[in-house]
Parts: C-alpha cells; structure tokens; sequence
C-alpha cells in the first residue's frame, strides 16, 4: 500500500501510508487506539475508499471497491466485532454470500460442511461446521471468523484485534494456528495491544501515531526468546507508539483498611441454571477479581449482579438492602455502574451520536431531564465533551455517531460513563478490552482510586496479570460456581489452575477450553 | 508482561478522584439515590469546558437540507422509474402527471381534497413511525384504524352531550380502541417473543371481520345504508374548516398530534427510551431501561395513533362508520412514515405526498385513463427507493450484524438512527 490517505470530516484517519507486507510472513500493526490501524486494513480489505493512494499486490496495482473484490484478490478480513450470526450453523455462516448450489439451484450444504470439515482439519482448527454459532464460546468463534476468510480463498488474512475477547489458552491455541498458516504459504497482518504477544508471533511490524507511520522493525528469533530483550523491544515499541518515554510500571498501591462493610454480598445465589449457587462478598475499599476460563459463569454472575438476569435461588444484597427483587434501573440508582465485557451487545448503541450514548442511564434524571417531561440536548452533549475531554477520548463532536470512534475510544466512553455514576460497587468485566496500554494504566488507576474512595469493585478479567496487578481477592470460578478463593500474595499459579479447569488434572488448557465450549452464551 | 498488567500508577491518577475521601461506612448505597453520583457526574460535567455544543441552529438547518434534499430525490425518483409503466399501461407520463396535478393542487377543492387524504395517513404514518423507533415494525394500523373508526362512530352515535366534549371523547374512544387493538400483539412480543409483524397482521384481519359482522344487515350497528352505520351526531363530527370543501378540522388535530411526537421522540426520557431500545435493546436492558415496557409503549402509542387514524376519518370525513372505509390508509401509511424517515416532520411532508397522489388519483382515471392503481404502483416505487438508498450503502452490503431481522425492520431501525 503506497501514500495511503484517508480523511473523515475533522480527523485525517491515514496520513500517506506505506504499509509493505511479504508474504508468507506474519506482519504486526502496531498503535495507540485511534492511531488508524482499523482504517487502513479497511481501506485494503475494501471497506472504505481511500482519499488517495494505491493498493499493489505482487507490484501491480489493484482497485479494491468492495470487500469482494477483495476477496476475490485473496484478502479476507476479520474485523474487530464479529460478524457471525449467531442462530446459523457454522457452514451456513460459512457459506453466506457465496452459497454453493447443486444442480437446480438447491443450496449444497453438505458438500459445504465437508470443504469446511477439511479445511478445519488440514490447519487444525478443530471446528464442526453442524455446530451452531451461538453456541460456541469466544474463541472458537475467532476460529470461525478465520476460517471463514479461508474457506472464500483468503491468502492474505488480516485479524484485527483477534485476541481482545480471548482468553490466554484461546490465544495459545490462535497463535499456534496462525504459525501453522504461515508455514503454508498464507500471510497474516496481525493487529494487538498486547505486545508480548505480538513480539511472539510476528516476523515484523509497523506502528502507526496519529495516522502516520512511526517505524518498522524486524522481529528476530533472539528477541523472541531471551526475556530480557523481549522486554527491551516490548518497551521500544511501545515508546514508539506513543512518541515518548512509558513511565515505569509504578508500585502496586493497596488500598488503606477495608470498610469490613459489604457493598455487594451474594448468598446461595443461582440462575437456576448455569450459575451457583454462589457466595460472595465485595468490601467497601476493596477489589475483588473473578478469574477463570470463559464461560464458567463470569457473564451471569455480571448479569446477576446488575440484575439483568434473574437471581431465582438465595439472595443478592447491595449495601445491606435486599435487592434480589430489583429491577435494573432501582439498582444502578443505588450506585451500581457496570463495564459490559460485550461493548458491542450491551453497552452502546453504535447508530447513535456520542451525546445520546453517554445519557445511557442518566437519561432521566436532572439536568438531563426535569420530571421525564422534558430531555435536554445542551446537557447530553456537555456530558459527552465532558467524558471525552475527561479520559481522553478521541473524538470530532459529540454529535457524531459513537461508530465513528475506533474500537479503543468507544469503550473509553463506556468507561468514562460508568466512572461518571460515582458508583458504590464498580462491576467491570474485560474493562481494558481493546485499549492500548497507556489507556489501560489509566483505567487501572482509575479503578485503584475508586477503591482508595471506599467503594468496591467487582473485576472480572481473563487476564490473570490484570487480576493480579489489581485484586485484594481473587476468586476463581468454574462450572457456574466459585472453585476457590486466594489473594495476590499468596497466589500458587497451580492451584488456580486446578481450580479453573474445576478440579480436573493440573495444565490442560485443552480440556478447559472444550469445556468453556459447551457454556458460552 | 508489559503489557496490560501495568499496576495502577500514581503519576496516572488524576487528583481530583482521589482529593475527597468519603467516609465508606456513610455512602453504602440504601435509598434511591447517593451522593457521589452527583458529585462523580457534576466533575464530567465540568470537564466539557465552556464550548459546549449548542443544540445550535446550524446542524439543525444542515440536518433539514440534507433530508429535505434525500426527500426529494426519492419522490423524483420513484415518479421517474413509474414512466415506463404509465407508458407501458397505455398513456404517457406527461399526461398522467398533469392529470395528477390537477386533481390535487390546482384550484381550491383539489387542495383541500388533497389535505383530507393527508390528514388520516398523518396519522397513520405516526403510528408506523413511533413503532420503527423502538425497533418494531406495526403493519396493524389498518386494523387498528377499524378499530378505532368503530370505537368513535359509536361514541359519536350512541353519547349526547356538548360538542367539543363530544368530539374529544369520541377521537379519544378511537384512539382507545386501537390501543386495544394493538395490545394483543404488543403482549405476544413483550413476554412471548411473537414477532409483532406477525401478529398485527393477524390482527387486521380480526377488525375486517368483526367490521363486517357489525354493520351487515341485522348486525348490532346496521344503519340506513347498506354497509354503514347512522350518521353520528352532529356534536361529534369534527367541524369543516374551509368552506364549500370537505377539509375538516382533522389536519389541524394531526399537525398538532406530529408537533408532539416530535416533542415525545426527540425531546423527552421516554422518546430516548424508545430510540434506546430500538438502537441496542441489550444495551437499553443493561443500563436499567425494560426493553418490555417500552415494546408495550410503543406498541400502545403506535395503536392509539393507529386508532386515531380511523376516528378522524369517520368523525371528519364519512360523519359515520362504514365497512372498509379506508381505502388502505394503514398500509400507505408505512411508505408514509419509511419516506419521512421515521421524523414526524418528514412523516408530514410524505403524507402530504401521498395524500397529493389519493386526491390525484380519480383524475388520473378521468383524464389519462390509466386505473388509479397506479397510485399504488408509484407508492411502492417509493419505498423501494427509500430501501435501495439505505440498503446499497457500503455499510449495509456488510451485512447486518448477526440480528436475523427483516429488511423492514432493517430499514427502518437504519432510517430511526439518522434522527
Ligand atoms: N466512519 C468514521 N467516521 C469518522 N471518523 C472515523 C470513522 N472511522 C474512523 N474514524 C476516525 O479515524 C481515526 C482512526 O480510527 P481507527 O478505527 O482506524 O483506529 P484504530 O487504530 O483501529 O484504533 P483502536 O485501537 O481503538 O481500534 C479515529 O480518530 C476515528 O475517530
Ligand atoms: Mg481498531
């Protein structure tokens, strides 16, 4: 991709980029939310036109309209949310928009699941095209997503962000798949956060900063294996990401004494189905993390607290009060706020302007509203500059709609907002999903100083180094129920394991991401 | 680790959260409200600076122009794509279009005829639209405006009292009854999940029936002529306003009826509430909005509008109720409210479109002798328009994100989000 520049209305998206990917290799993008990552591979996979620049693939150029021609170029994508639909089985998601068709015209759904039987065998993808999409947990619908692009002839595959949703034995398991792709001959541009990550898997990468490109840089096997200058290159990338010297990883600050007062106490609490019955207790000044393997009841503990989903056994109290009753709205007005570990799904309505999106919750309560008779626009669009100006979100106006923001500054609105309710009980799932690294300081910060104020936080994270920077407590959670209970200091990385995979033999991610499999939504 | 495992810094952590301590035994959430909220959101608040964005006139009147100019070329465009067919059906687009215009503008009581076909498609194209902003598509309102037609001929016949009085109890009774109306399927969709195109179609077919039943010879509301009822008295009948022509006080009550769904949509909790549900229900749930409630709402206020639709016909126009008096008004009334873009001021200028095209319509018949079908024709070339914009845009060929929706609905949740 030559001079590559794309402009929206107040931002300029991709300043004249030159973006050379070989193939056979895999090429890391590396940036800060916002630095245009996701624009460009849209302008390459067809999504968007270019303002101006060409595309070449093997030095000659090609037009690329549509995410057909694309595909018909052998670019297939996988964009940052899914694109999956979730009551189709795998084939028939598969198959969409190309459907193979017998003779007289009937769909050969057959012949389809047996290509892509074969096709998930040959690079392992240990995928049934009969299942059906909704069933599957997170990371297998990654799988899905790729072998999707694989199965329309995608020899230049772009993931972006593939790994934000995914649990640490689900992204062992796709970077083992990616590696087995590039010995076949495909090419594989790679967009993360995670730079430890990226360090792994990647042969090069580019960064971008504010839409230009900041740098290249090879990856060596040395890098890779020494820890030492892996560290060395994970902070020269990242001070390349964002133009100037990370401040070192400050101390962990724990909180003064905890209130010993309960802001959050579940007793027996179950579903009925998948969850509990469970008891759990979040202090006033303390931050509680739930750790586990996706699927293992995370979600529905999040949905039971906020009460989304009904709590049909034992009782959920708030503060002291009994709220196992309550309706949503009657809780988060105790001071509940929430982080929704599905932005997409639960958090956002991404048709809406940024104004209408940071109202979510507020909207009926002064000075947005007098008496539910009246909405006032001024206010909705002073709190959404406020949280923009507040946490750094990147952003024209506030009148924009919110999927004009990049993945990154669309959860930090969602973040920004939440933070905004002053909460008792901060209940954060996945909170740092999508945000670059300076972002995730800054939410982590942010969250040790809502426990520094004396309010609790639940913390459900998939990522044990999150937990363990952040928790006073950590529970771990298995089969709907809490397989045990530990703290950051003491923590026996084998025990937890034990506990995640629910008491099953130590060090078996397989087993614990097949059983994750079965419960995902 | 380099990465997100980064403990919380101090250098990171703005003072203002931290600056004021609050005593934690103290604020435990209890009552209905708490403190730190308000102090937690008045600190964003600040942080806007001072040039906060106005609802300022500027977008308003570049948000105007820019639907004004999409209105236009879908009308043009669909008038265009129907000269084949006027050809094809024996005349030319010349003559048909100059025999439409004088049946709906040229002169007084073209003008007004015109009006009076509006006004029951503005009430219609309401209906349609405030559904489309919580996300449901109600192909009722022509049930509903059975319903409500009966409602408000009865209470128009059977009640004596002062004529205003009467007049509001009888457009009320009518919107009543298309609340009614439209309750069964708003309760199906609410706790049974029935998809409400469904049921409101089912519906419809219930009001035909049990319209037929009542005005047939010997039925409970059987008047002097065959298929309708008495007239009603002359203290419900809404009052002409421009003499010697038919046009009724209808069009005033439906301005003022699209000003306040204006109002509803876009300047009150309960309209954002609506918008919430029909942009992300999940998102709406999460954040203490019952997706239920508002699909009960809407689905009520849709009906009621529906209901009206009806009760104006039968108070203002026919002064009684007759069987199958409309002549597909609620069906109209959805490419009324897809080309107003589901905003009640475009939902105005559409049905005074397509009001223009009933009224024009018999002149069609009489003076390019083409049937008056091809009303209907153009009306549906109009929402393919309206669907070919919004579904060849480059977003949509994405494919819709994993909802298994209708192209209706799909369209319509698309057009609800433009505001
Ligand atoms: N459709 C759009 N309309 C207007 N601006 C847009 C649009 N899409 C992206 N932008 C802007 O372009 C810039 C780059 O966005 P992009 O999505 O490429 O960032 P990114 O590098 O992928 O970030 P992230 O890590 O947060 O996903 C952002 O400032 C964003 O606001
Ligand atoms: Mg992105």
């Amino acid at each position: 991709m030559r001079g590559i520049t794309k402009r929206y209305p107040g931002v300029v998206a991709n300043d004249a980029v030159d973006f050379t990917v070989e193939s056979a290799s895999i090429h890391g993008l590396l940036g800060e939310n916002g630095a245009g990552k996701s624009t460009l591979m849209k302008v390459l996979f067809g999504l968007t036109a270019p303002s101006a620049g060409t595309v070449e693939i093997a030095g000659r150029p090609v037009v690329v309209d549509s995410a057909r021609d694309a595909l018909d170029l052998g670019i297939g994508m996988v964009q940052q949310h899914f694109s999956l639909i979730g009551d189709f089985t795998v084939a028939e998601n598969l198959v969409l928009g190309s459907e193979p068709l017998q003779r007289g015209g009937l769909l050969d759904l057959d012949r389809a699941a047996a290509d892509i039987a074969a096709l998930s065998d040959r690079y392992g993808f240990r995928i049934d095209p009969r299942s059906r999409v909704g069933d599957l947990a997170v990371g297998a619908r990654q799988r899905v997503e790729i072998l999707k692009a694989l199965y329309r002839g995608a020899e230049v595959l772009i993931l972006d962000e593939p790994t934000a949703a995914l649990a640490p034995t689900e992204v062992a398991e796709l970077v083992g798949l990616l590696r087995r792709l590039r010995a076949q001959g495909r090419t594989v541009v790679f967009i993360s956060h995670k730079l430890s990550e990226v360090i792994d898997l990647c042969d090069r990468v580019t960064v971008l900063r504010g839409g230009r490109v900041e740098g290249h840089r090879e990856i060596g096997p040395a890098e890779r294996d020494d820890p030492e200058r892996h560290d060395a290159l994970a902070a020269e990338l990242a001070r390349m990401m964002v133009g100037h010297e990370l401040p070192d990883p400050p101390e962990r600050v724990d909180g003064p004494e905890r209130g010993g007062v309960p802001v959050l106490r579940l007793s027996a609490a179950g579903d009925g189905r998948r969850l509990g019955p469970i008891d759990l207790e979040v202090q006033a000044g303390e931050i509680v993390g739930v750790a586990g393997v996706e699927g293992n009841g995370q979600t529905e503990l999040v949905e039971m607290v906020v009460g989304v989903r009904r709590c049909r056994a034992g009782s959920v109290h708030l503060g002291g009060t009994d709220v196992t009753r309550w309706s949503v709205r009657r809780r988060l007005n105790t001071g509940v706020a929430h982080i929704a570990e599905d932005r997409h799904g639960a958090a956002v309505a991404d048709g809406l302007d940024l104004a209408h999106n940071a109202t979510l919750g507020f909207q009926g309560r002064p000075p947005f509203s007098r008496r539910g008779l009246w909405l006032s626009l001024v206010q909705m669009r002073r709190l959404a500059r406020g949280v923009v100006n507040r946490f750094g979100v990147q952003a024209v106006a506030v009148t924009d709609p919110l999927r004009s923001l990049s993945g990154g500054n669309q959860q930090k609105l969602v973040v920004g907002r939440e933070l905004s309710r002053g909460p008792e009980l901060f209940v954060a799932a996945q909170p740092t999903r999508g945000l670059d690294v300076a972002a995730a300081a800054f939410v982590h910060s942010e969250l040790a100083a809502l426990r520094r104020r004396g309010a609790g936080v639940l913390l459900v994270s998939l990522e044990l180094t999150e937990i363990l920077a952040l928790a006073d407590r950590i529970v771990v959670m298995s089969g709907g129920r809490i397989a045990g209970e530990t703290s950051p200091s003491e923590v026996d990385v084998t025990t937890l394991g034990r506990w995640m995979t629910g008491g099953g033999a130590v060090g078996e991610p397989e087993a614990a991401a097949a059983g994750a499999a079965g419960a995902a939504t | 680790m380099t990465d997100t495992g980064n403990p919380p810094g101090a250098d990171n952590v703005r003072p203002a959260t931290g600056s004021e301590p609050q005593p934690a035994a103290e604020s435990r959430p209890a009552a209905e409200s708490h403190r730190s909220m308000t102090a937690e959101l008045q600190r964003t608040l600040d942080s806007a600076g001072s040039a906060v964005a106005r609802a300022a006139a500027t977008d308003l009147a570049q948000g105007v122009g820019r639907a004004a100019l999409i209105f236009v070329a879908t009308v043009l465009a669909a008038l265009v794509l129907a000269a084949p067919l006027i050809i094809a059906a024996g005349s030319d687009p010349i003559t048909a279009y100059g025999a439409l215009y004088d049946g709906s503008l040229a002169g007084q009581r073209p003008f007004a005829e015109t009006l009076v076909s509006m006004t029951p498609l503005l009430f219609g194209g309401l209906a349609v639209a405030i559904a489309f902003h919580s996300g449901l598509f109600n192909i009722g309102v022509e049930g509903q405006l059975v319903a409500g037609g009966i409602a408000a001929g009865v209470v128009g016949i059977h009640m004596s009292t002062w004529a205003p009085v009467h007049v509001l109890l009888s457009l009320l009774a009518g919107a009543a009854a298309g609340a009614l109306w439209a309750l069964v399927p708003a309760a199906l969709k609410a706790w049974r999940g029935v998809h409400e195109v469904i049921t409101t179609i089912m519906m419809n077919f219930v009001a035909f029936s049990v319209s037929q039943f009542l005005v047939k010879p010997g039925g409970a509301l059987e008047g002097e002529i065959p298929t309708g009822t008495e007239p009603v008295q002359s203290t419900a009948e809404l009052p002409r306003i421009w003499d010697p022509t038919r046009l009724h006080l209808g069009i005033v009550v439906a301005l003022i009826v699209a000003a306040a769904c204006w109002y509803f949509i876009y300047r009150t909790p309960g309209g954002y509430r609506f918008r919430l549900v029909g942009a992300n229900p999940v998102a709406a749930r999460f954040n203490g909005i019952s997706s239920n409630r508002v699909i009960v709402e809407a689905m009520l206020l849709s009906g009621a509008l529906g209901g009206l639709t009806g009760a104006v016909e039968v108070l203002g126009t026919h002064r009684r109720f007759l069987d199958s008096f409309s002549p597909g008004y609620g069906f109209d009334s959805i490419a009324v409210a897809l080309l107003g873009a589901l905003h009640p001021v475009g939902v105005a200028a559409a049905s005074f479109f397509f009001g223009l095209l009933r009224a024009g319509s018999t002149q069609l018949q009489l003076e390019a002798d083409i049937t008056r079908d091809m009303i209907t024709v153009i009306s549906g070339l109009v929402v393919a328009c309206v669907a070919a914009r919004l579904l060849l845009s480059r977003r949509a060929a994405r494919l819709g994100r994993g909802q298994g929706r209708g192209a209706g609905l799909e369209v319509g949740t698309r057009l609800g989000q433009g505001d």
